[in-house]
């Protein structure tokens, strides 16, 4: 594959360009690792040194106090991405059986293209909108304002990857099953959802995983607190990201230290389930279409 | 038959509603924004956008440091990001072909990376890079590159400035750009490779000659994707980039961006001021829409067939 060495053919200019340019081309992969490296090395170094059962399932505490612990912050990331997932997985997972099975229809195009759209969207503008259209209208902040917020932007990618892997689903399934007087919707929810399941399930863990890791929505819809939720209408409740920004801003040196130990406890939850989707659920993926 | 012609109807109509959703989603989105900033939109007019002015307690409200701020950020980050993603999705696609499994565990890692939540980015910039970056990089800078405006100010202690908001959002975007851009790479087919080898051209002048020529609207896609991205970020950029209104040349100085006057000021603001940020708000919402339909116009016509990522 390399060029042709040791034809004399090649002028040494050529040699030297080509080099420069394989060096370059490493020194770009080197500068692309090593910040991610550091960063989960701080991470890891950095949270680790807090980390203990206590830390998990205290109350926050004062600047100064190092026994305060962020258990109402991860009963809030998990209460509001619970509720977002109520939301978003049946319309998302709707949505995306729609694209793919009525492709053709104009409503497909039209709402695909916006989808798709919508996937790269500012967070922080989803999280302005849900403010005004829930907390100015309940004068609360509040978990369901938050998952709500959270499912605006868990929409778009189940929708996306359900639709990506029902097409994948081959046309003669759908016709065999037609073709047996199976109607259609049964067609669908048996046949072709039955066999584009993991790429299905892939896409509600990742868009999960990306709703547990978002800030932004939650800062206007959910605020912070520092008591464990007790109702999901009426109260500002607390998540770990927004714990993190607001302790890594802080300047108190206990809390920056307890913002680390919450970002290692978020990166292990992202990387659990994103690991999760590419070894477990990946592996039989690619197996689902090699058969 | 009654039945099955009853079911067919009802979830069509269903599965119709759940795509309905989005397009009611986009454009509740946009009235609601309108209708929350009209009260500003009619009092500043066009000159809201260019007015520098943001004091709030007198009500003279001017975007554009905030534009601004974004703009340099995100400029920041393109500059640094693009070429080391172009190196990185060269490299897997091109440079390990022979070595598909080094290949797939590389873009594994820089997949996951792509996970890594952007709170997390702004907290290691805060605390641990914009420090580092100020003390090694911008002070030498300004020490040897003083006389160049960009590198003018002195930079201070803590590092909060555009420099250092940029340099995280570089870091930020490039795996996703180098996902996208992979992923271009893979479309393009091999004949035009081996064409090239055939005729004796050595492994750069492949990829110069036939690879990149052939996936240019893709890698732009990716470029414009990535722009998206930056344009969009909040909390990498308002932990970083020091949240202070200013229009300067100066790279050094602390800056203030869309998306952090949104999450800072939101909160407490009434009234016009209030109106004013949804006006700002409705600004990014506009640019992020002209960015993410022209980046999926392009990639839609690279790919087609092809999977691309968000």
């Amino acid at each position: 594959m390399t060029s042709a060495d040791g034809f004399s053919s090649v002028s040494w200019w050529r040699r030297l360009v080509n080099k420069s340019m394989t060096i370059l081309i490493l020194v770009a992969v080197v500068l692309a690792i090593v910040p991610l490296v550091f960063i989960l090395a701080e991470v890891l170094i950095q949270g680790g040194s807090v980390i203990s059962l206590g830390f998990l399932t205290h109350m926050p505490a004062g600047p100064t106090d190092k026994t305060g612990g962020i258990g109402p912050a991860i009963a809030g990331s998990f209460t509001m991405v619970g509720i977002a997932s109520l939301i978003s997985i049946p319309i998302g997972v709707g949505a995306g059986i729609f694209f793919s099975e009525w492709s053709s229809s104009k409503l497909s195009t039209v709402s695909g293209f916006m989808n798709d759209v919508l996937t790269g969207f500012p967070t922080m503008v989803i999280g302005l909108f849900v403010y005004i259209i829930i907390v100015l209208t309940t004068h609360e902040w509040s978990a369901f304002a938050g998952g709500v917020a959270l499912s605006f932007i868990m929409i778009p990618i189940i929708a996306r990857t359900t639709s990506e892997s029902l097409s994948l689903v081959p046309n003669t399934l759908r016709e065999a099953s037609m073709a047996l007087g199976v109607p259609r919707w049964r067609t669908i929810f048996r046949v072709v959802i039955g066999t584009g399941k993991t790429g299905l399930l892939t896409g509600i863990i990742l868009s999960i995983a990306r709703a547990t890791g978002e800030t932004a929505p939650l800062l206007l819809t959910a605020a912070a607190s520092t008591h464990y939720i007790t109702n999901i209408f009426n109260q500002p409740t607390a998540s770990l990201t927004v714990l993190i920004y607001n302790y890594g801003t802080s300047g108190f040196p206990v809390w920056e230290a307890q913002a680390w130990g919450a970002a290692l406890i978020l990166i292990l939850l992202m990387l659990g389930l994103n690991l999760f989707v590419k070894l477990v659920i990946g592996k039989n993926l690619t197996e689902a279409r090699m058969e | 038959m009654q039945f099955r012609l009853r079911g067919d109807t009802i979830a069509t109509m269903a599965l119709a509603a759940a795509a309905l959703f989005i397009i009611v989603l986009l454009v509740g989105l946009s009235y609601e924004l309108y209708l929350g900033s009209s009260t500003s939109i009619a009092k500043f007019g066009i000159g809201f956008l260019v007015g520098s002015k943001w004091n709030p307690n007198k009500n003279a409200l001017g975007a554009l440091p905030f534009i601004y701020g974004t703009l340099v950020t995100s400029a920041i980050a393109i500059m640094i990001g693009l070429p080391i993603s172009l190196g990185v999705a060269i490299f897997i696609s091109e440079r390990l072909k022979a070595h598909r499994s080094i290949g797939y565990l590389l873009g594994t890692i820089v997949d996951l990376l792509a996970a890594v939540p952007s709170v997390v980015y702004g907290l290691f910039g805060i605390l641990v890079f914009a420090p580092l970056l100020s003390k090694y990089i911008e002070t030498p800078l300004h020490q040897f590159l003083g006389f160049v405006p960009l590198f003018s100010g002195s930079p201070f202690q803590g590092g909060a400035n555009f420099f250092s908001a940029g340099v995280i959002l570089a870091i930020m975007i490039i795996p996703t750009m180098s996902a996208v851009t992979r992923d271009v790479l893979h479309a393009v087919p091999n004949s035009q490779r081996e064409a090239m080898y055939s005729l004796g051209a050595t492994d750069w002048e492949v990829t110069q000659k036939s690879v990149l020529p052939y996936s240019r609207s893709g890698i732009f896609g990716a470029f414009v994707l990535g722009l998206g991205r930056a344009v969009g970020e909040t909390m990498a950029v308002v932990m970083v980039i020091g949240n202070i209104p200013s229009i300067t040349s100066n790279l050094f100085s602390s800056g203030y961006s869309l998306s952090a006057l949104i999450a800072n000021e939101f909160g407490e603001a009434s009234g016009l001021y209030r109106a004013a940020i949804v006006e700002v708000a409705l600004i990014l919402f506009f640019v992020a829409l002209i960015i993410n339909v022209f980046a999926r116009l392009l990639l839609w016509r690279m790919t087609r067939g092809t999977q691309v990522r968000a």
